[in-house]
C-alpha cells in the first residue's frame, strides 16, 4: 500500500448540485452561490465553516480574472485563506480539488469550497423565435472563422477524423458511447436526456454538426452550478455524509498538437495518481470519464489502459459500457445525456457512486472511483481517485 | 459587392499576419519561417515553440500538400456559412511541413480523403483580400 502523505489526508463531504439545463433566472454567479450553499447543506456546515473558495468560471463569467473574489463576496465570506480563480477548461474541477486537498494536508486552511458555474442559454425567445442556445460555444477564432472554422467541435473533429484514419475507429464505435451513456441517463432522473431512450439506429440517423460527429456525439450545454466541499479526512468524518476519501491525484498536460499525440494527457496523470492511491487500473471499481464527445471517451480509455492504444473503438464497441457492462463506465449519463458542468459533472457522479447514492444507477461495487478531467482539445488533464475506505 | 457576398466574414488582417494577408493579395503563399533553426510554422507566432527564438521571416512556399485532417461542418455560427453547409475545413500539411488550416474548393467534402495531395489557389474574397484555398492536385506532379 502507498505510504503517500496526501493519501487520504483529505475528503470530499459535501456536493450541491443546482437544478441543472434550461433553467433560467440567474446568471452564473447566482448559480455557483446556489451551488455552494447545497454543498454546505449537504455537508452539514454554514459560510462561517469556510475558509477557502475555489473556482472554475464558465464561459459567462466573461474572463473575470478574480471571479473568486467576486463569488466570494457575493457568497459574503470572511478571513478566508485560500482562493483562486482557475481555469484548465474541463480539467479544472479534479485541478480544484487537488489544490485544496493539497493545502489542507499542509496545514493551510482547512475547508474549501470548489466551485464551477455558468448560464450559456438563454430564455426562449418571445413569439416562438429560436433561442440562442448555446451560442456562447459556437465561437469563431480570428482569421480561422474566415474560412469557416467555428467551435471546438470541429477542432475535436479534425483530431478524431485522424484517429479514425490512424487506428480505423468507426462512426458505430464512437457511436456505442453515446448509447451506453444514454442508457445510463435513462436511470438518472436528474438527467437531461432521462427520458429520451436513444439506439444505435437513432444515433446513426441523428443530424450531424461536424463530421465526423453527430449531435449524439456532442455533449450538451448547461445552465447551473456545482460544488463540493473538500475538508481534512478527520474532520470530514464528523459530518452529515460519509466521506469521499482522496486517495490519489495527477495531472498531465502533453503540449504539441493533439492530432499528432493522439492522445489525453492521462498518459501522464495516472502514474502519480495510481501510485499515490496504492492501485492499478483494475482496482478502479467506478470509472467516471470526462465526455466533451464520444471521442474523448474512447481516448481516455485507451490512456488509462482500459485497452491499447487505438484500440478504443472496439473496446468500447464490445464491452458494453452501459449498465450491466463489463465496466462501470460514466454512470450518471455524463455531459453526453445528463448536464454539462465542465469537470465537475464527472466528479459530482463519483461522488454519488462512492457514496452509494445513485439510486436506480447505483454500481454494486463502489470502493474505488476513477476521475477524470480534460481541457481544451486533449490539452490538460488532471485525476482523482477517490475512496469509500478511509485506507 | 452586394447581397449575401457582402455579409461574408473576412479575415481580420493583425499585424502579426498582415505579410500572409499581403503576399496573399499577390496570389503567393508564404509562411513564417524561424532564421535560427529553420522550422515553418503557421499561423504566425512570436516566438518559436522549437528553439525560442524570436528571429523570424515570411518566406514563399510551394503551395503543394497533403490533406492531414478534414472536418465537415454542417451547423455553423455564422449565416453566410451557414447556407453553404455542409462544407469542408481542411488541414493541409505543406511539402515544407508546416501545417495550414484552409478550405476546400472544386469538389464536394465527401470527396476529400487523408494523405491526398491538394495545391493551393487563392480565392478573390473582396478588393483587397484574396484568401489561400486548396484543390485536389489531379493530374499534377504532387510531391512528397
Amino acid at each position: 500500500m502507498s505510504t503517500h502523505p496526501l493519501r487520504g489526508a483529505a475528503a470530499i463531504a459535501g456536493l450541491g448540485i443546482t437544478p441543472q439545463g434550461r433553467v433560467y433566472g440567474t446568471n452564473a454567479i447566482g448559480f455557483a452561490v446556489d451551488a455552494v450553499r447545497l454543498a454546505l447543506e449537504d455537508a452539514g456546515l454554514t459560510r462561517s465553516d469556510l475558509d477557502g473558495l475555489l473556482l472554475n468560471p464558465g464561459l459567462t463569467w466573461n474572463d473575470m480574472g478574480m471571479g473568486s473574489f467576486g463569488l466570494s463576496q457575493a457568497l459574503g465570506l470572511r478571513d478566508l485563506r485560500l482562493t483562486a480563480t482557475m481555469n484548465l477548461g474541463g480539467a479544472t474541477a479534479c485541478a480544484m480539488i487537488q489544490h485544496a486537498a493539497q493545502a489542507i494536508a499542509a496545514g493551510l486552511c482547512d475547508t474549501v469550497a470548489c466551485v464551477f458555474s455558468d448560464a450559456p442559454l438563454k430564455p426562449p425567445a418571445p413569439q416562438g423565435k429560436a433561442s440562442s442556445s448555446g451560442a456562447a460555444y459556437g465561437f469563431a477564432r480570428g482569421w480561422e472563422a474566415a474560412y469557416g472554422y467555428f467551435g471546438v467541435n470541429a477542432m475535436y473533429a479534425l483530431v478524431a477524423r485522424r484517429h479514425m484514419h490512424l487506428y480505423g475507429t468507426t462512426e458505430d464505435q464512437l457511436g456505442a458511447v453515446a448509447v451506453a451513456q444514454r442508457r445510463w441517463a435513462n436511470l438518472n432522473p436528474d438527467a437531461q436526456m432521462h427520458d429520451r431512450p436513444l439506439t444505435l439506429d437513432e444515433y446513426r440517423a441523428s443530424r450531424w454538426i461536424v463530421e465526423p460527429f453527430h449531435v449524439m456525439d456532442c455533449c450538451l450545454v448547461s445552465n447551473g452550478g456545482l460544488a463540493v466541499i473538500v475538508t481534512s479526512a478527520e474532520r470530514a468524518r464528523s459530518l452529515r455524509k460519509p466521506p469521499v476519501y482522496i486517495w490519489g491525484m495527477g495531472q498531465g498536460h502533453l503540449g504539441g498538437d493533439p492530432s499528432d499525440t493522439l492522445s489525453s494527457g492521462a498518459v501522464l496523470a495516472k502514474e502519480p495518481a495510481f501510485s499515490m492511491a496504492g492501485i492499478g487500473v483494475r482496482d478502479v471499481d467506478v470509472v467516471e470519464l470526462y465526455d466533451c464527445y464520444t471521442f474523448t471517451v474512447l481516448v481516455t480509455l485507451e490512456d488509462y489502459g482500459f485497452c491499447p492504444k487505438g484500440e478504443g473503438g472496439p473496446f468500447v464497441a464490445e464491452h458494453h459500457t452501459g449498465p450491466g457492462g463489463r465496466l462501470t463506465l460514466n454512470t450518471g449519463g455524463g455531459q453526453l445525456s445528463s448536464f454539462y458542468m465542465w469537470g465537475m459533472t464527472p466528479v459530482s457522479e463519483a461522488v454519488i457512486q462512492v457514496r452509494g447514492d445513485g439510486g436506480a444507477r447505483q454500481a454494486a461495487r463502489h470502493d474505488v472511483a476513477l476521475v477524470s478531467g480534460n481541457g481544451g482539445v486533449l490539452s490538460t488533464h488532471s485525476t482523482l481517485v477517490l475512496s469509500r475506505l478511509a485506507s | 459587392m452586394s447581397g449575401p457576398a457582402a455579409d461574408r466574414p473576412v479575415p481580420a488582417v493583425t499585424p502579426e499576419m498582415k505579410p500572409f494577408w499581403d503576399a496573399a493579395h499577390r496570389h503567393q503563399l508564404v509562411a513564417q519561417r524561424c532564421l535560427d533553426c529553420g522550422t515553418f510554422r503557421f499561423p504566425a507566432r512570436e516566438v518559436c515553440s522549437r528553439c525560442l527564438s524570436r528571429r523570424a521571416e515570411w518566406q514563399p512556399v510551394s503551395g503543394r500538400g497533403r490533406i492531414f485532417s478534414v472536418a465537415v461542418m454542417h451547423q455553423a455560427n455564422h449565416p453566410w456559412f451557414a447556407a453553404r453547409a455542409p462544407y469542408a475545413v481542411i488541414v493541409v500539411e505543406l511539402e515544407e511541413g508546416a501545417r495550414m488550416l484552409s478550405g476546400f474548393v472544386g469538389g464536394e467534402p465527401g470527396e476529400i480523403t487523408i494523405g491526398m495531395p491538394v495545391e493551393v489557389t487563392f480565392d478573390d474574397v473582396t478588393p483587397e483580400i484574396s484568401m489561400p484555398v486548396f484543390q485536389a492536385a489531379i493530374g499534377r506532379a504532387a510531391a512528397g
